[in-house]
């Protein structure tokens, strides 16, 4: 599971965050290699102000501590400035350092997208494999704070769409350490989507550095009746769901890619070919999907083992309102996760 | 201003050099040897060379859409050049990059941008990196009167000022973003939205090679010494269309030829160096024949090279995946 042999399942960790989790991976990159910087708004926060030097440590607390410990040079606030952060992180990359850029809000990818898709992700590629762009893009994103549309996204399906770019998505606190450390040592550009209502979630983590590779998919669940795909924050909700039905003698294999791009499609076709059936849970809305592109997958390359017609739990094709009963049914609830398992298995 | 031999031979040759390039890059692709969309720098000659001979490799340069000389300028190799503009195996970027697209990281040259103002973002990245690693380098971006209304360049400015970054900002206005005219398309003076930033930026006559290099001299010893940013807006021509075969027909009548009559930066440069005693006309032209045998030889290799092998269309995507 991860190069340093160490296990999730080793329950002497201390319990932490995803918050914690993050935080403590930038930590242990920054003291390891110092060509690894941190950039964005508020990421020390207070920059130009009377108050605290460290107002924010990120608008969610992600890089608290990191500006005191090694200082303002490597820990950079920077303004309202999506195009230049992403564009400072960029050029940064391809000339000998390491940056993590937050991009606060995942939907604030509107105003520099010119930076992520044609700038960063296409380097490599139309230099003829001559430019390195080790870069990090941190962005938050996701629905059910009442945040409404415009703070509320999960875009990880535009980011995967593009070549070049690998996207990350954590569900726990020690696939988020792992994950992390990983992109920042990846010396390719990778967006890392953290979910908002995951932050407080948490889970043994090792002290020590540890790296996950990406396109290995995790199996927090296992079983041979149902292949039940989640990604982020859907992860949690699927693995309920897969409890429940548990106790009634229904076993699901929950399948968490932890990275849509690479996809680790190998372990979702060889779940299927057992199960003959799948369920993809996405929050992010329904057309040109990663739910859509996984069950894509799965009717090209194994077709022959369905033995019910695949159904994909998504956000509905709006974007994400403010009223807080609206945004609940927005977001895929565990109710239609269950009820979209229990119809496929109701099938041929 | 006394300037070496040396110098002026270096800085003349590289001029023709691009000028002779360009040339015949526009007879090339009307001949259909170049694919897709080609943008040329012939008449701006003066400003790339004259803020390139102050850098090494280790100084980074970011181009635009109209590369070509900056590449020359910055040292990529013309040969590798011609290859990676024809799409042919071996060219610089090997044929997946283009004539919009030409980077040799190992010269300092970060790359063509064909996103106008998508550059100067990314040379803030290079100074970030030079700053932070300690070094004396300087970097610089190339943007035109086109990019200047970019929000890109704008935020650029913004944070190179903010964070104090060498990073030199070399405003190339032709006048002509595409089809349309600066009178129209800035709002107010390129250089005041420089200053306005409270980075100093100096106004240059873009077509006199020596106005160019002394104004650069003194905005990358600024950049160098950890002053912070700088900038220049050279006032500078363009000959051709805004891509090649580009009819034009926003070009004024004789337009064209007037400019090629008073406002050619390479006939200015050889007017200055005969009248100073310093240069004969028979020696520029000798470097003149020079840098077309130079050209010639890269076409013939261009003409003579096989595209690349199928299996580059899948490589090069990322370094692992």
């Amino acid at each position: 599971m991860s190069d340093s042999g160490v296990s999730a399942t080793h329950h002497n960790h201390p319990i932490k965050t995803i918050r914690e989790a993050i935080n403590e991976a930038l930590h242990q990159e920054m003291e390891r290699d110092a060509t690894v910087i941190i950039l964005g708004e508020e990421v020390a926060g207070g920059a130009g102000c009377q108050g605290s030097d460290e107002a924010y440590g990120g608008v969610f607390g992600l890089t608290k501590g990191l500006g005191p410990r090694f200082g303002r040079g490597r820990v950079i606030d920077t303004p309202i400035t999506e195009s230049a952060i992403i564009g400072a992180a960029a050029g940064a990359a391809n000339t000998g350092l390491r940056p993590v850029a937050e991009l606060m809000f995942v939907d604030f990818i509107g105003v520099c997208f010119d930076q992520i898709f044609n700038q960063a992700a296409k380097f490599r590629y139309m230099f003829g494999g001559k430019a390195r762009t080790p870069m990090v893009i941190r962005a938050t994103a996701g629905a059910g704070m009442r945040a409404a549309a415009q703070h509320s996204s999960m875009l990880h399906p535009v980011l995967t769409h593009i070549p070049g770019l690998k996207v990350v998505m954590p569900s726990n606190a020690y696939d988020a350490k792992g994950l992390m450390i990983q992109a920042i040592r990846d010396d390719d550009p990778v967006c890392f989507i953290e979910h908002k209502l995951l932050y407080e979630t948490s889970c043994p983590v090792p002290d020590e550095s540890y790296t996950i590779p990406f396109g290995e998919a995790a199996f927090p669940r296992e079983g041979s009746d149902m292949t039940l795909v989640a990604m982020g924050a859907m992860v949690p909700r699927a693995i309920a769901v897969a409890d429940k039905l548990a106790a009634e003698g229904i076993y699901c294999d929950v399948i968490d890619p932890r990275t849509t791009s690479p996809l680790d499609g190998e372990a979702i076709l060889e779940s299927v070919e057992v199960s003959g059936r799948l369920v993809c849970v996405d929050e992010a809305n329904p057309r040109c999907s990663v739910a859509a592109d996984i069950a894509a997958l799965v009717a090209e390359h194994a077709f022959s083992a369905l033995r019910a017609p695949i159904k994909c739990v998504t956000a509905p094709h709006t974007p994400v309102p403010f009223a807080p009963n609206l945004e609940d049914a927005y977001i895929p609830s565990e109710e239609r996760i269950e009820q979209a398992v229990r119809d496929v298995l109701g099938g041929r | 201003m006394k300037y070496s031999k040396q110098f002026l031979v270096e800085a003349y040759t590289t001029m023709t050099t691009i000028r002779q390039f360009e040339e015949r890059m526009i007879k090339e692709f009307m001949a259909g040897n170049i694919p897709g969309f080609v943008h040329t720098y012939d008449g701006q000659e003066a400003v790339g060379v004259g803020v390139c001979m102050h850098l090494s490799d280790d100084d980074i340069i970011g181009s635009t859409h109209r590369g070509h000389g900056h590449c020359i300028a910055k040292g990529c190799d013309i040969e590798l050049m011609i290859l990676e503009i024809m799409g042919k195996s071996g060219g610089l970027c090997k044929g997946k990059g283009g004539s919009m697209h030409i980077a040799d990281i190992d010269k300092g040259m970060l790359g063509a941008n064909a996103i106008v103002g998508g550059g100067p973002p990314l040379c803030n990245g290079a100074a970030l990196s030079i700053k932070t690693l300690g070094k004396p380098d300087v970097a610089v971006s190339f943007s035109g009167d086109g990019s200047s209304n970019q929000g890109t360049v704008m935020e650029a400015l913004n944070l190179a000022g903010v964070l104090d970054l060498p990073h030199f900002f070399v405003f190339e206005n032709n006048h002509l973003a595409e089809g349309t005219g600066d009178s129209y398309a800035v709002s107010g003076e390129i250089a005041e939205r420089v200053r306005a930033f409270n980075i100093p930026c100096d106004t240059v006559d873009g077509t006199d090679f020596f106005a160019v290099y002394e104004a650069s001299k003194k905005a990358i010893k600024h950049c160098r010494s950890g002053k912070g940013p700088y900038g220049i807006e050279a006032d500078v021509i363009r000959y051709d269309g805004h891509f090649i075969g580009d009819p034009q027909a926003y070009r004024g009548e004789g337009e064209i030829a007037y400019l090629r009559e008073h406002k050619d930066c390479l006939k200015i440069f050889r007017k200055r160096v005969i009248d100073e005693g310093w240069m004969k006309a028979a020696e520029l032209d000798q470097l003149d024949e020079k840098a077309a045998d130079a050209i010639e030889k890269g076409v013939q290799r261009g003409m003579a090279a096989p595209r690349p092998s199928l299996e580059e269309l899948y490589s090069d995507v990322y370094c692992t995946y």
